[in-house]
């Protein structure tokens, strides 16, 4: 837990002051417990995170039949790895032809249960604006361009169906384990907001 | 309600920059923010509906000027007034100056053990599902005051039905105080052109998640 913002208590900003005020009340009505907050906390700094995704990535780049079952109800196939995961969480997968990308332009509806709490880009103004009309201008922010004839499509995420891009393997990779090809994976290219590491950039 | 959250298609907030600190919460205060919101929703105080609805009813440049958690406060602030777990006054003295209201239940460390996983929002279907993958549908033109998921950009639309999701929670319902309504849920694509006119990405696919009352047959 870092508290760079707890330093000096006679400084606090309102918003600060404000959140304080909300758990004293809260806590002294005998809604929330701030031990439990504490707790939560924890698993949303230690045990979530897009590791959890990048590992389902990787065992269907390497298994056609868990690949299947993700596509068929990623849900299902992703609790049969052992990982819990909420309802309604559904695979797309990346071709030649189509590139996949994820926004919720009405809030930041995003698959926490598989990549752990969304990037501030992810819900940003500009993301949330752009990516539905300018897919391809919203990926450049990014160093990436895609073949000019690949189809863009952009799921905006207005009901609590989520999505996960299963991202193309990357050339060069044959024989890898899945230990090693999870490392290529990406929170952004799950996002589709990028494409995998390539070997060359593999971290070890 | 047609508010500035609905921000799909508009211009001006300029690029979309990669994060400079990686790290899920940037201050204390967030991480504690994400953690009241939480343990409230398990107390069954508001549902994540009454969340979205009282972020986006927040004064237009309130809710621009705001961080992510930032909102999320002042949508907890109004909620919990408006549900009558707290009182203004309280938040203005920054402690509790009357008793708590009774609440379904109050999570414990007992529950921290307990999966993290979002919870289902299927429901018992009422009737058949009204069309089915291939379909041809248009968007209703529809501009309700109150909360609803079908975005502007997405209204008075031609597009297809690609796959059916379920029967589901209707938020434009439960938010009025209608009860959760359940409705079919569809994923509609829509070509690029359809909505953004003969100079969109002649690439581009889009689709929403549309719940049947947003849909008629094209």
């Amino acid at each position: 837990m870092h508290t760079d913002d707890d330093h000096d208590h006679s400084e606090l900003s309102d918003t600060q002051l404000r959140v304080r005020a909300l758990e004293t009340i809260l806590t002294e009505k005998g809604y929330i417990d701030p031990a439990v907050l504490d707790g939560i906390i924890e698993h949303y700094e230690t045990k979530t995170g897009p590791h959890i995704g990048a590992r389902a990535i990787a065992r269907a780049w390497v298994d056609p039949q868990f690949k299947a079952a993700l596509l068929e109800d990623a849900t299902k196939a992703i609790a049969a790895l052992g990982v819990g995961v909420g309802d309604h969480l559904i695979a797309v997968e990346n071709t030649p032809a189509q590139h996949h990308m994820v926004v919720c332009t009405l809030c930041s509806c995003y698959p926490w249960d598989v990549l752990g709490l969304p990037p501030v880009w992810y819900k940003s103004a500009p993301y949330r604006s752009r990516a539905v009309m300018d897919p391809r201008g919203v990926l450049a922010d990014f160093g990436v361009t895609l073949p000019t004839d690949t189809e863009v499509r952009v799921w905006d995420s207005t009901a609590e169906t989520r999505f996960i891009v299963v991202p193309q393997r990357p050339a060069g990779t044959d024989g890898w384990s899945e230990e090693r090809l999870a490392t290529l994976v990406t929170r952004d290219c799950m996002i589709g907001m990028g494409l995998p590491r390539t070997p060359a950039k593999a971290t070890p | 309600m047609n508010g500035v959250h609905d921000m799909g298609g508009m211009h001006g907030f300029g690029k979309v920059a990669p994060d400079a600190d990686e790290r899920p919460f940037h201050a204390t205060w967030e991480a504690r923010v994400l953690a009241m919101q939480r343990a409230i929703r398990f107390a069954r105080a508001w549902n994540i509906d009454m969340s979205r609805d009282a972020i986006e009813r927040q004064p237009p440049q309130r809710y621009l000027a705001a961080s992510y958690y930032e909102r999320w406060l002042m949508g907890m602030e109004t909620s919990a007034v408006e549900k009558g777990l707290i009182d203004p006054d309280e938040i203005a003295a920054g402690h509790a100056l009357r008793p708590g209201k009774s609440v379904a239940r109050v999570m414990t460390k007992d529950d921290l053990g307990r999966p993290f996983t979002r919870g289902s929002f299927s429901r018992p279907p009422g009737h058949e599902a009204r069309f089915k993958p291939g379909d041809r549908v248009r968007t209703r033109n529809i501009n309700p005051a109150t909360h609803t998921r079908l975005p502007r950009y997405a209204r008075g639309r031609e597009g297809l039905v690609e796959a059916v999701r379920g029967c589901h929670v209707f938020p434009d319902s439960v938010v009025t105080g209608h009860g959760e309504d359940p409705q079919w849920l569809y994923t509609v694509v829509f070509n690029g052109r359809q909505l953004w006119g003969a100079n969109a990405d002649p690439t581009l696919t889009v689709s929403i998640e549309a719940f049947e009352p947003y849909l008629e047959p094209a």
